[in-house]
This record gives structure tokens, sequence and C-alpha cells, in this order.
């Protein structure tokens, strides 16, 4: 009798037989820097955020990504997103389909990345990966029933620049959100951050708690308008610190307490992520599949 | 929702397809360094000289070498190490060995993108020496195996 090889069996067989790789990973759940996935590897991540919500009900979002370095130059991703609404209910909100492509060969002073997203998500979206235009806490306050209703088709640019410096990493994300549904204007927002390793130097014994293993930094971002109404006015923005923890066992887990910075703002997010990368992927998935190298 | 499902199935095995291709198309792997093949140290002389006289700041620090072997183990025998899928080409060889320190601290900063190293500058600089005096301290295999 032949095996059927369904798409999920396909999609995390690799992950059995494939090596894991130790993470040296960012502590920032918002803000990207411009370090890529290694070519060939797979990230695989979990992250979820915990939302206060005035005039409505808390909210635990939560999504998964599945990064992938095709080159050394190119790093793709796909998330899909959910969220429950404690006292409404649990819903899938959407995917998002995200390309990074460096722009500079080598290490510069600046180094810049250009993202380009496609997401289609419901208005019932709550996982704040970016804020932007004029979001504010109030649009989140809409039960599900009704804003799960509600569909976008949303281009989302970003242009990534980062340095690391004597240890420090400093990013600043600016990014432009079209949705491509109905006559939307651009929509702008922004991401900062800065992190650093609690040590620089690594030591020589492998250890869970090293503190060459933790990250810590902070990060800031939130919208700035649209098209036509360009500005702070009606944005909201937070501020939110980061860790990392790069475990030897090769998983990461992240965790930042991010709070709002005016009245448009969520009060208080709480996010916390995990994730593993696998080495060589894509080479398992072709040797799977039958190709010759 | 519904006419849009065709091309939403589309961009979704375009974005998981298109980036395997992308790892394992034959330009990619014309492009990835062979195993021993010369060439691929000359990256090594495309150090800028301030850059190549940079002196190894972790060389007597006792627990470089081993640190390094750490690091070097998590972050770099993926590709370059004696086990595994080996990518990258081997480091033991004379052309590594007795390559001036700071040409292997620049080229582990800047990798060579274009066939395949990613940047490591992510790795704070004295982790980055610390590679750098474990890789120095690899001893060349005698002669290269075919």
């Amino acid at each position: 009798m032949r095996p059927q090889l369904n798409f999920a069996t396909l999609l995390f067989l690799p992950l059995l037989l494939v090596a894991f790789a130790a993470a040296q990973e960012n502590p920032y759940i918002v803000t990207y820097d411009h370090y890529l996935e290694e070519p060939g590897n797979l990230e695989v991540e979990y992250f979820s955020t915990f939302g206060t919500q005035r005039a409505g009900n808390d909210f635990h979002a939560f999504w998964a990504e599945l990064e992938y370095g095709a080159t050394a130059w190119w790093t793709a991703e796909l998330y899909l997103d959910g969220q429950t609404t404690f006292g409404d209910s649990t819903v899938f909100t959407g995917f998002r389909v995200e390309n990074r492509f460096r722009l500079l060969q080598q290490e510069h002073f600046i180094n810049p990345v250009f993202y380009v997203e496609y997401e289609q998500t419901s208005g019932a979206d709550k996982i704040l990966k970016e804020v932007e235009g004029h979001d504010v806490e109030s649009d989140y306050a809409v039960p599900n029933a009704i804003s799960r209703t509600e569909h976008d088709h949303e281009l989302e640019l970003k242009l990534i620049l980062s340095k690391t410096f004597h240890g420090w990493n400093i990013s600043e994300n600016t990014l432009a959100v079209k949705n491509l549904t109905g006559g939307n204007p651009w929509e702008f927002g922004y991401a900062l951050g800065t992190s650093r390793p609690l040590a620089l130097k690594a030591s020589a014994q492998h250890c869970s708690f090293c503190p060459e293993n933790f990250v810590g930094g902070v990060e800031m971002y939130g919208g700035l308008g649209d098209r036509y109404s360009f500005g702070l006015r009606d944005t909201s923005h937070y501020l939110a610190p980061v860790v990392a923890w790069n475990l030897p066992s090769d998983w990461t887990l992240r965790l930042s307490p991010g709070f709002g910075l005016n009245d448009n703002s969520h009060r208080f997010l709480l996010r916390w992520g995990v994730s593993r990368e696998f080495d060589n992927f894509g080479e398992t998935v072709a040797k799977l599949l039958g190709a010759k190298r | 929702m519904t006419s849009a499902k065709p091309w939403l199935v589309l961009v979704l095995l375009s974005q998981i397809a298109i980036p395997l291709a992308a790892q394992n198309s034959p330009s990619a792997e014309s492009n990835a360094p062979r195993k021993f093949d010369k060439s691929v140290y000359l990256e090594l002389a495309k150090a800028p000289a301030k850059a190549a006289r940079k002196r190894n700041p972790m060389e007597r620090d006792p627990d470089a070498i081993a640190a390094g072997a750490k690091l070097f183990d998590q972050h770099c025998a993926e590709c370059h190490g004696e086990q595994g899928a080996r990518k990258g080409p081997s480091l033991r060889v004379p052309e590594v060995h007795d390559a001036a320190p700071g040409a292997l601290f620049w080229l582990l900063t800047n990798g060579v993108v274009r066939k395949g190293m990613p940047v490591w500058s992510k790795l704070p600089e004295p982790q980055r020496w610390q590679i750098v005096s474990y890789v120095k301290s690899l001893v060349p295999f005698a002669e290269p195996a075919p």
C-alpha cells in the first residue's frame, strides 16, 4: 500500500529530520533589525499579546510565524493570526506573507533592509504587530461577531534601518500601509528599538544562565496618521521594555510588557514569544522531494 | 472572499515554493562555495588593509579558544563544520590558518552575502574575536580531501 503524504506531513516531517541551530535573536517583538534568517534555515515562532481594553473586553491575540532564509539577502515569512476576546469568542483573524531584502552586500554605517508584506486579515485582528495610521484603542472594542465581517487586504512596506555598534543594536522602521479594499489612503507608522546583550564576551562553558544569553532593550512604536492627516493627532503609541533569552538548547524566549503613551493607546500590553530555529530545512525538503544536489 | 481564493492560494504557495526554490536552485548551488575550492578563500584578500591589520584583543585570553569553539559549534559548524551539511568551505586549510586575524574578523563581520554567507555582526565584537581565535587554532589538513 502506497503511503499517503498530505500537506501537513510535508510541512512538518522535515522538522523531525533537521538539526537545531543555536539562536542569537534580538529581543524585539515589533521592531525589525537588519539581520535576516540564515540561508536554508527555518525559524518557527509563536507569539502572544495580552491587551487591556477600555470600553470592551480584554483580549489575548496570538500568531504563529514561519521564517525562512531563502538566501543570505532574502528572508520570507508566513504568519497566521488569531485572538480570543474574553467574554466573547476565539477567532482566526487572517494571514500575512512577508519578504525582507537586504539592500547592501556588506555592513555599513547604516544597513537598510526593504520589507514588503501582503496581509489578508479581518477587522477582528488584534495582534498589534505594527501600529499604523490612526489605529486607536477604541477600534478594538468592537465585538468579534461584527469586526470579523470586515475584511482587509493590505500592502505594507517598510524601510528598516539598523546598526550594531559596540554590542548595541539601534533599529528604526518606517512603515507605509495601503488597504487595497476601497479608497483608503496610505497610512504611516514607525518603530524604534535598541538592545544589547548583558555580556559581550561568551563564556567557555555551555550554560543557560550566562549573561551573554540574555539580550535586553526597549522599543517604541506608533502611528503617524495618513496621507491626508500626517502627524501624531489621533494616533496611539507604545513604549515597551524587551528581553530575550537565547537558550543553548536552541530555544529563544521573549518577554515584553508594553505601556500605552497616550489616551488613544491600550494601557497595557503583555507580549511573550517562543521560537526555535531549524538548520538546513530547505535542503531537507529538497531531499524529501527527491532533488539531487 | 470566494473570488479571491484562487489567487490567495497562489500567493501562499508561491510564498513557500519560491524561497525554497531559491535556496535549492542550480544558480544558488553554483554560487555556493565549493569545499576546498581555493578561489573561495580569495574573499579574505578583499579585507581592507586597515581591517586586516587589526590585532585580536582576545589573543591572550586563555578562554578565548574554548569560547570560540562553543560559538563556532552554535553558529558556524552548520556550514563549515566537519560534520553535517558542510555548505561552506572548510576552514582547516592553510589559507585560513595563515590569514591575518583582522581579515578573518572582517569577513565574519561582513559575510559574503552574494555567495550565501550571512553577516555576523549580530554577534558582539568580542564573540567574533573569540571565533577568530578558535578558527586560527585549527590545524590545517595536510592534504585536502578530494
